[in-house]
């Protein structure tokens, strides 16, 4: 019997499986941020075990609210500053290097197909767009993966989705996770690993994976996974090229991990997207989905474009060649937020930036910002936000806030017009 | 092993979300204890009142993918450090569950029919359950009727609640 990537996967990595249902896995990677980090350092200074497995696996960087803005989250940073200095984690990126963690550590070359990833924050699904098994963890487990290099995990269930077809101009990675959500529910993967397959995804760069994977979670999975492919391999060449010799051995390295043909599946659906509108979200859960074309008019305040989900390069310049040539509507702030230090920089060789802030977009330094509604952004009682993100629970960009969610290039064309709108008023669409 | 055993908070709503349990504006605290007054702040829910529904209540009694969203260990910190150590539910999202058991709590997962049977019959009432963790019961009263319900955890989740969670039983056997 073929076995799936996740099963594969789980195989190379079983350390124990104590009682039959529950398999414990030994880490590759450890990731860390300021925010659920600090609770595990603390309890285990307290346990009398303020020890680290492995140093070099372990990879820390201070993202969700940078720079500090008050003395508790100058605290969280010091706690994690110091603790990696303590125990010689030398990829540890503090302010001027840092990053969203999820567009940061896979820019590093920090993760590869075939590993096990945890971190405490629930999108370290984002990782799975590399073929590897990524999961969000509690601080609990986290506090144990530092400790022990290990963590449970469930036998995994897989629940295969396949997008086919042929993508309309215009349309997304965002706006196809977003109609899977909206078809499978927040709850419809939960406890299992999603592997997204299909023409769509294969001929996805790495940039769009990780946007269809980010999200993942948002329906409730553990994992989502990407097979790996050549795609894959040459983004990752300048970190693998003295461990293979060519980038066809380094794919053939990759691919035991690919799902076999007749693997079993606990579901399966296929989603042909070339009939695809642009969509966004209308209310309070991730499933609330509705096509932009039912939510014109939609007044907003604040348009935010980055995160986790959506702050990558490719993002950045779809929606700037939305904006190119126009200003935002007087009645709205425009907030970019580059992912990482790379992409900023980038964005700036490629005058991405100054689109951007020729349009009147206000442009931060990498953090996650307004995402989560601690800093760079906070939405004001019964304001409105159209937002690149993946979250819009009550409250999330601020108490009293709605969220609307959204492609980078429909977040563009709102901020144009002040209400959500389409992307393709302003611009002739090229991918 | 953590006390089982207490007043009812009935949360008829499904999929309440980790920021609805603890909005993410309170994760850079470092005590647990500074989570106590915030606990579902934000919820969405018709008639609660935060405040006023929370207090001397140790058991919650919910619909289905409790717990969903974000991974903060905040959430059941937050339950935790008002003195809930149950929450009795159709399923739970993975994380949620995942962070009660390692921290020695307990998750129950009842079946959709009895969770509204238990809804039906107990909502509008006070309630308390109490938990046998040997006997695998729980024990659902009010003043006009007692109800006994078995459940089902896995040997692994029994070991943490054991053991006392996560952290001491695997650096034990790791
Ligand atoms: S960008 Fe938002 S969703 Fe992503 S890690 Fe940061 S806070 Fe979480």
């Amino acid at each position: 019997m073929g076995k799936t990537i996740a099963e594969k996967i789980f195989k190379a990595h079983l350390v124990d499986e104590p009682f039959g249902d529950v398999s414990v896995l030994k880490l590759d990677r450890v990731f860390c941020h300021e925010i659920t980090t600090p609770m595990a350092i603390q309890d285990l200074m307290a346990r009398g075990k303020d020890r680290v497995f492995d140093p070099d696996k372990i990879k820390a960087v201070i993202d969700h609210v940078s720079p500090a803005k008050d003395s508790k989250t100058a605290m969280q940073g010091k706690i994690l500053r110091e603790w990696a200095k303590r125990h010689k984690i030398k990829d540890f990126f503090d302010i001027g290097y840092n990053g969203v963690c999820h567009a940061l550590f896979p820019e590093k070359g920090f993760v590869q197909p075939g590993f096990v990833i945890i971190m405490g924050d629930s999108h370290t699904c984002t990782h799975g767009a590399f073929g590897a098994f990524a999961a969000g963890v509690g601080t609990t487990d986290l506090e144990v993966g530092i400790l022990k290099g290990v963590c449970t995990f469930k036998t995994p269930q897989t629940y295969k989705i396949e997008i086919v077809g042929k993508l309309a101009d215009g349309v997304y990675a965002k706006d196809i996770i977003l109609k899977v959500i909206k078809d499978i529910s927040v709850s419809g993967a939960t406890n299992m690993v999603i592997e997204f397959t299909g023409n769509i995804v294969d001929e996805m760069s790495m940039d769009q994976r990780m946007t269809l994977s980010n999200m993942a979670v948002e329906a409730g999975a553990t994992s989502g996974i990407c097979l790996p492919d050549m795609t894959t391999v040459d983004y990752l060449w300048e970190f693998i090229k003295n461990q293979y010799k060519t980038r066809q051995d380094a794919l053939e390295a990759f691919s035991k991990f690919r799902s076999d043909d007749d693997a079993v599946y606990a579901k399966l659906k296929t989603i042909d997207v070339s009939d695809l509108e642009p969509l966004t979200t209308f209310g309070y859960k991730p499933d609330n989905v509705i096509p932009v074309s039912q939510m014109l008019g939609t007044k907003i305040n604040q348009v935010y474009i980055g995160s986790c989900t959506n702050g990558r390069l490719e993002d950045l310049r779809i929606a700037a060649k939305v904006l190119a040539g126009h200003t935002i509507s007087p009645n709205v702030r425009g907030i970019v937020s580059p992912a990482t230090p790379k992409i900023f920089s980038q964005a700036l060789e490629q005058g991405i930036i100054k689109t951007f802030m020729d349009s009147g977009f206000c442009v931060t330094n990498p953090t996650c910002g307004a995402c989560l509604g601690m800093s760079n952004g906070v939405l004001a009682q019964g304001e409105v936000a159209a937002s690149t993100t993946n979250r819009n629970f009550i409250g999330r960009m601020g108490k009293g806030g709605m969220v609307h969610l959204m492609s980078p290039a429909t977040a563009a064309a709102s901020a144009i017009k002040g209400e959500i709108s389409n992307s393709s008023l302003f611009c002739e669409q090229g991918k | 092993m953590k006390e089982f055993k207490g007043n009812v908070l009935f949360l008829d709503r499904s999929d309440i979300n980790t920021d609805e349990v603890i909005p993410a504006k309170y994760l850079t605290e470092i005590e647990k204890t500074a989570l106590k007054t915030h606990l579902f702040e934000d919820i969405k829910l018709d008639g609660f009142n935060p405040e006023m529904d929370i207090k001397e209540k140790a058991v919650i009694v919910t619909r289905e993918n409790f717990g969903c969203g974000s991974s903060r260990e905040h959430a059941p910190w937050a339950l935790e450090v008002n003195g809930i150590h149950v929450v009795i539910a159709p399923s739970f999202a993975r994380i949620f569950r995942q962070n009660m058991f390692n921290g020695g709590m307990l998750a129950i997962e009842l079946s959709e029919d009895r969770i509204n049977t238990i809804f039906k019959e107990f909502k509008n009432s006070d309630t308390q359950i109490s938990v046998d963790m040997e006997a695998l019961e729980i024990m659902i009263q009010s003043k006009d009727q007692t109800k006994t319900i078995d459940f089902q955890i896995s040997e692994f989740d029994k070991a943490l609640i054991q053991t006392g969670g996560w952290v001491e039983y695997a650096d034990t056997h790791y």
